[in-house]
């Protein structure tokens, strides 16, 4: 079998990568998040994995069972058996039972979730460009782009790392908490996913198409994601956060940032088209450095 | 069955050796030369695809970027998972294929050796045009695998016309593959082989040959449709020309779905060889076996559209994706189930093939769970285009299919070299890699789990411990396959002499002929009973 001293290099090797400093606090789990649809998709997610857990378990003992018992250096002797209708019936059915159980909270769920056209009462429309967000309040002629604030420094390895590494934009998308909010994705160029894992969202945006996605939140805070579908170099360093207030703080950034709209639009000689992000091919933009802002 | 093999007398007389030198491997008709030919091709690419991932996972070994501008990395993820799908494992299975359906139904060779001889020198060419974009001005494919409209399109790099092509070469060797195999199985059983007598790795490949032939051709049009929106003027995945890039994650998973079966059904034949020969009992439940690998076969046309549940499909069709994929888990339960009853109550013993087989039964298994977990639309939503996906289907492609081939390998290579392999080192092989595939991937369930997305070149640091892990198994995994390496290299040079049956527990016609078998497996058919 394994010789000693291979084992003791494995055992010594682990030991090392255990015994390394920690960098950060780190999850191992999907964590509820702060809406209900979030919740409920996580407590789908544990009743699966348990229910997985206990197939495994049983599965797996029996055949662990045979490995130790049933071993021919034991003195094991061959059964003859090698087929029982009425055992295979069975074991399709359990398998085809738990199926079913396990497909109706998904199906409520997912009823639920698709549920995005009644009684919202905020409307964000959120673009996908390479490699920056933009969101539009519609209807209250608030707009702004939201770019990787993370300096260069720190991705070369020259700085050290603030928590937030990675994480942090210039501009935030500010949402109230307890009211519906409808998430409308599309895309400028190509396919982008717009995910805020505490919100229990991710949608794709497609260039040239609309999707539809909504979530009211519970609690105050700054909720953190990323871009998740592959698009170009920088696909890694386009960044979601999202800050939570309660009514009247949203309300009041709400004015303030009306009120600066206003003044830049009277600022200005005609109403000017709000900054358009450069338009650059993602082959062109290949030895762009990730985390040059403007 | 029994066997009645009464020609080795007359085999001698007739028998012709192989040619001498390269024209030997060249011109080939071969089977068994074309099948050693797949093999030593499928691990040259398991070695390159591999030195990619090393690259990948060097990278992400700590948070920062360390050795590449982000556009390499993702060139790296690409050509990585093209290389290891289209030249590691399905060269590998077809390899397989090669030399053991002639042996293991009763006939001289394959029905079509030229075609043969074709389909396989077409592999080296499609991928010398794949890496030769490597060396190009500008970048390599970079779009990932899936190569999504638009980023492989308009967006994409001048390369992607080569890899359109490469892709048109290795389909075409892809269904060219498939229908030989098809036509031998179908026409050259030995008398006596009634199809529901047939071995169930040359059912498990019947099956994926049919189902090669069905979906590589949608392949072909897909990127061929790619290949006209870049280069005339067609809008099929443009939407300011009235075309749609959703259309071609459909095309794409049309293809792409089967794909994944075609993957993993050689490796569930050779699991069905291995573990009843060590278990000396005979298989659990052949009919089912054949029965379950057909559903999962014909099923697997329908659930195309579990990659793609963020995209926007709406509720019925994300209802009818979701119950079809979770549909799956019943026959690839069956198959479990049978392995298990084939070992329960047997006489284990566990050489090396034996070891990677129940490897096999655990990892794949945990791979199906994972599976099932992203069949559910609501918690995909959360998972989708994750490291936990990134889990899932290396948990089913390493230890599903690669150990396949490792463990049908380590089955056969006394039989095709005529010298046992070293047990010992076998051993520390399967350890070794064993122990490093969960090092390696276990740890990105939470990666995943924890909201880190897939083809990321560098991340935020809660996820910096994880990805240490990862690297570390990686390493040790990737340095494990030379010890593999060196000791096939090691048993065709010599080592003692194999029997004509190498393992105690082993039926089949394959264990009828020599060690090594003659250069024309059956050249008067044997009589099955």
């Amino acid at each position: 079998m394994l010789p000693s001293t291979l084992l003791r290099a494995l055992f010594f090797s682990l030991l090392w990568v255990v015994s390394l400093p920690s960098q950060a606090d780190y999850v191992c789990n999907m964590t509820s998040g702060v809406t209900e649809i979030s919740r409920e998709i996580h407590n789908l997610h544990m009743i699966i994995f348990w229910i997985c857990v206990v197939i495994g378990i049983s599965v797996f003992s029996v055949m662990f069972y045979a490995i130790i018992w049933h071993r021919k250096s034991r003195g094991a002797t061959a059964a003859h058996f090698h087929e029982n209708t009425i055992v295979e019936i069975i074991w399709t059915i359990i398998p085809f039972t738990i199926l079913i159980f396990m497909a109706m909270p998904a199906t409520r769920l997912l009823i639920k979730m698709h549920n995005t056209q009644i009684d919202s009462e905020l409307s964000i429309k959120i673009t996908g460009h390479q490699w920056r967000w933009e969101y539009e309040y519609i209807g209250e002629g608030v707009h702004f782009i939201s770019n990787l604030t993370t300096p260069k420094l720190e991705t070369q390895n020259r700085a050290v790392k603030n928590p937030h590494y990675l994480r942090e934009v210039d501009n935030p998308l500010v949402l109230p908490i307890g009211k519906k909010i409808r998430f409308l994705t599309t895309a400028s160029d190509v396919i982008h996913a717009w995910w805020v894992p505490a919100l229990g969202i991710k949608k794709d945006a497609i260039p040239g198409f609309i999707n539809e996605a909504w979530a009211r939140i519970e609690q105050p805070g700054t909720y953190r994601g990323q871009c998740a579908e592959l698009c170009g170099a920088l696909h890694g360093f386009m960044p979601i956060v999202v800050e939570a207030k309660t009514e009247a703080d949203y309300q009041a950034w709400l004015q303030e940032k009306k009120a600066a709209a206003k003044q830049a639009q009277s600022g200005q000689v005609s109403g000017q088209a709000p900054p358009e992000p450069p338009q650059t091919k993602q082959s062109q933009s290949n030895h762009n450095h990730p985390g040059a802002n403007p | 069955m029994s066997y009645a093999t009464h020609l080795q007398s007359t085999h001698d007389e007739h028998a012709h050796g192989p040619a001498h030198g390269i024209t030997r491997w060249i011109f080939t008709t071969n089977h068994k030369d074309i099948g050693t030919l797949y093999l030593w091709f499928s691990f040259s690419m398991f070695l390159i695809g591999g030195a990619m991932a090393m690259l990948i996972r060097a990278e992400l070994f700590k948070p920062g970027l360390q050795f590449f501008e982000p556009g390499f990395f993702n060139q790296l993820t690409t050509m990585h998972g093209l290389i290891m799908i289209f030249g590691a494992v399905m060269p590998g299975f077809v390899g397989l294929a090669n030399w053991m359906i002639p042996m293991m139904i009763g006939a001289p060779d394959m029905a079509l050796p030229r075609m043969n001889n074709w389909s396989f020198w077409l592999l080296p060419f499609a991928f010398t045009l794949l890496l030769g974009t490597i060396f190009m001005k500008g970048p390599a494919p970079d779009f990932g695998w899936t190569a999504y409209a638009p980023l492989s399109t308009i967006y994409g790099p001048k390369s992607t016309d080569f890899f359109i092509f490469s892709i048109h070469l290795m389909g075409l060797s892809s269904i060219m593959g498939a229908i030989n195999i098809i036509a031998t199985i179908l026409n050259l059983r030995a008398p006596g082989m009634t199809l529901m007598k047939m071995p169930i790795f040359v059912w498990t490949w019947l099956i994926t040959a049919f189902l090669l032939i069905a979906v590589m051709p949608v392949l072909a049009g897909v990127v061929t449709m790619m290949l006209m929106d870049r280069n005339f003027g067609t809008s099929f995945f443009n939407a300011a020309g009235g075309g749609d890039p959703v259309l071609y994650q459909h095309v794409f998973w049309f293809f792409g779905h089967p794909e994944v079966y075609i993957m993993i059904l050689p490796s569930f034949g050779i699991m069905s060889e291995i573990i009843p020969t060590f278990s000396r009992k005979k298989l659990f439940g052949y009919t089912s076996m054949v029965y379950a690998t057909s559903s999962i076969a014909l099923l697997s046309f329908l659930v195309w559209a579990h990659h793609m549940f963020t995209t926007g499909i709406p509720l019925v069709g994300e209802i009818f994706f979701m119950f079809v994929t979770m549909l799956i888990a019943v026959p690839t339960g069956v198959k479990i189930f049978n392995w298990v009853a084939t070992m329960f109550r047997g006489a284990l013993s566990f050489e090396t093939p034996m070891l990677f087989a129940t490897a096999f039964l655990v990892l794949f298994t945990m791979g199906g769970f994972s599976g099932l977990m992203l069949a559910m639309v609501p918690a995909d939503y959360q998972y989708h285009d994750t490291y936990f996906v990134v889990a899932h289907f290396h948990y089913v492609l390493v230890p599903g299919a690669i150990f396949g081939i490792i463990a049908a390998i380590y089955y056969w290579l006394p039989k095709w070299t005529g010298h046992l392999y070293s047990e010992t080192l076998g051993k520390i092989h399967f350890w070794l890699s064993a122990i490093s595939i969960n090092v390696l991937f276990f740890p990105m369930h939470f990666l995943g789990l924890a909201g880190m997305p897939r083809r990321i070149p560098d991340y935020a640091l809660e996820f910096a411990d994880f990805n240490r892990i990862a690297s570390i198994g990686g390493f040790v995994f990737g340095a494990s396959q030379f010890l593999f390496l060196y000791i096939v290299i090691k048993t065709i040079r010599g080592g003692e002499k194999a029997p004509d049956k190498v393992w105690e527990g082993a039926h089949g016609l394959e264990w009828t002929l020599s060690s090594p078998p003659p250069y024309h497996s059956f050249s008067a058919p044997p009589k099955v009973h």
